[in-house]
């Protein structure tokens, strides 16, 4: 059990595309300080409309998907969400 | 069934009568003992039983016959039920293990027998999601997508998903059990032509096979038009068919030599 005073959330958002000015088409939340219980299907509508607004409200991203190109004879498969970040937000 | 191609689901609301409905409440919490995977429908649910009558229910009977064929086997049927303010939500999730196959499906049938409101948390679905090749819960990272339903409908309503759906049932924040029966349906014929396809050449079709849903990413869009071109063409036949192009240009290997 840690003793530490500070706790991290974690938004992650799918974007439309690789730019992370582009807009949201999924997201999902995670809270370290218990106070929330996001879970799956929970609301229809995003927390921001793109990448960027998250940015401007004090997010701060730490992860965005690599560009794979496709293998070789799968480049018409679609498969997992291929534009994910994710932020964080560190709160007492 | 081209709008089934595109979104991967049809919904029936209140096709079952109430008191089918109060009869499947005690059916469903007395539980529907397993029958082994690949058994013929007729074989798995005994003559009256009412189970066997749901599935008569003309719309029903219809609907599956035209998705899957006559005889199909059962793979497996389930009463799912979530606790009033208990459980999780499900991860969403396709069921069975990752199936790929690019012409034939399988298809669940979900019969609610109770209304369902949004607080009851019924099952979350996202349109569009089924030819994706991805493997049971490994989407379970995904909370919410632009343009998910969110389960609310009537007593009675039968929903049929293609097997790959990506799907889960949600948190049940009401004072009510919920219930849901789900069957799995194997087909035992090619999928060919199964339904009344007296339409099949009008204008609407093709406007539904060019569904858009607004979790799409930009560029995978193009390639789930792509991909249900191809599915069209295993369900009519018709291996000319096409929607602006895109698998005609794609494929397109003259092998004639210029004059």
């Amino acid at each position: 059990m840690t003793t530490s005073s500070t706790r991290q959330q974690v938004l992650v958002l799918y974007l439309s595309d690789s730019a992370l000015d582009s807009h949201v088409v999924g997201w999902s939340r995670y809270d370290g300080t218990g106070r929330t219980s996001p879970t799956t299907g929970d609301s229809d509508e995003p927390p921001y409309e793109t990448g960027v607004a998250a940015l401007r409200d004090g997010w701060r991203l730490f992860q965005a998907a690599q560009l794979i190109p496709p293998y070789p004879g799968h480049e018409y498969d679609v498969s997992f969400l291929k534009h994910e970040f994710f932020f964080e937000r560190i709160v007492t | 069934m081209a709008r089934f191609v595109a979104r991967g689901s049809l919904r029936l609301d209140a096709v079952v009568p109430a008191e089918l409905n109060a009869e499947g409440l005690r059916v469903l919490a007395d539980d529907v003992p397993p029958v082994p995977y690949g058994t013929p429908v007729s074989t798995a649910y005994p003559d009256g039983s009412f189970v066997r009558r749901l599935l008569e229910l003309p719309q029903v009977a219809g609907a599956l016959h035209s998705l899957v064929g006559p005889e199909p086997w059962v793979d497996h049927h389930f009463v799912h039920t979530r606790e009033p303010h208990g459980g999780d939500a499900q991860a969403l999730h396709g069921d069975a293990v990752i199936d790929v196959r690019p012409d034939a499906f399988d298809v669940q049938l979900m019969y609610y027998p109770q209304a369902v409101t949004l607080e009851m948390g019924g099952t979350l679905s996202v349109p569009g999601s089924h030819l994706r090749r991805t493997n049971e819960s490994d989407t379970g990272r995904y909370q919410n997508l632009r343009g998910q339903d969110r389960l609310v409908c009537p007593a009675g309503t039968v929903v049929f998903l293609h097997h790959g759906l990506w799907h889960g049932g949600r948190r049940n924040d009401s004072d009510t059990l919920r219930y849901m029966f789900k069957i799995r349906f194997n087909p035992t014929v090619r999928q060919q032509r199964l339904w009344d396809t007296s339409d099949l050449h009008d204008p609407q079709v093709d406007a539904e096979l060019d569904a858009m849903f607004p979790w799409y990413e930009g560029a995978t869009g193009r390639l789930e038009r792509y991909n249900r071109i191809l599915l069209w063409r295993e369900l009519t036949g018709d291996d000319g068919y096409d929607l602006d192009h895109w698998v005609t240009r794609a494929t397109n290997r003259p092998k004639e030599t210029a004059k």
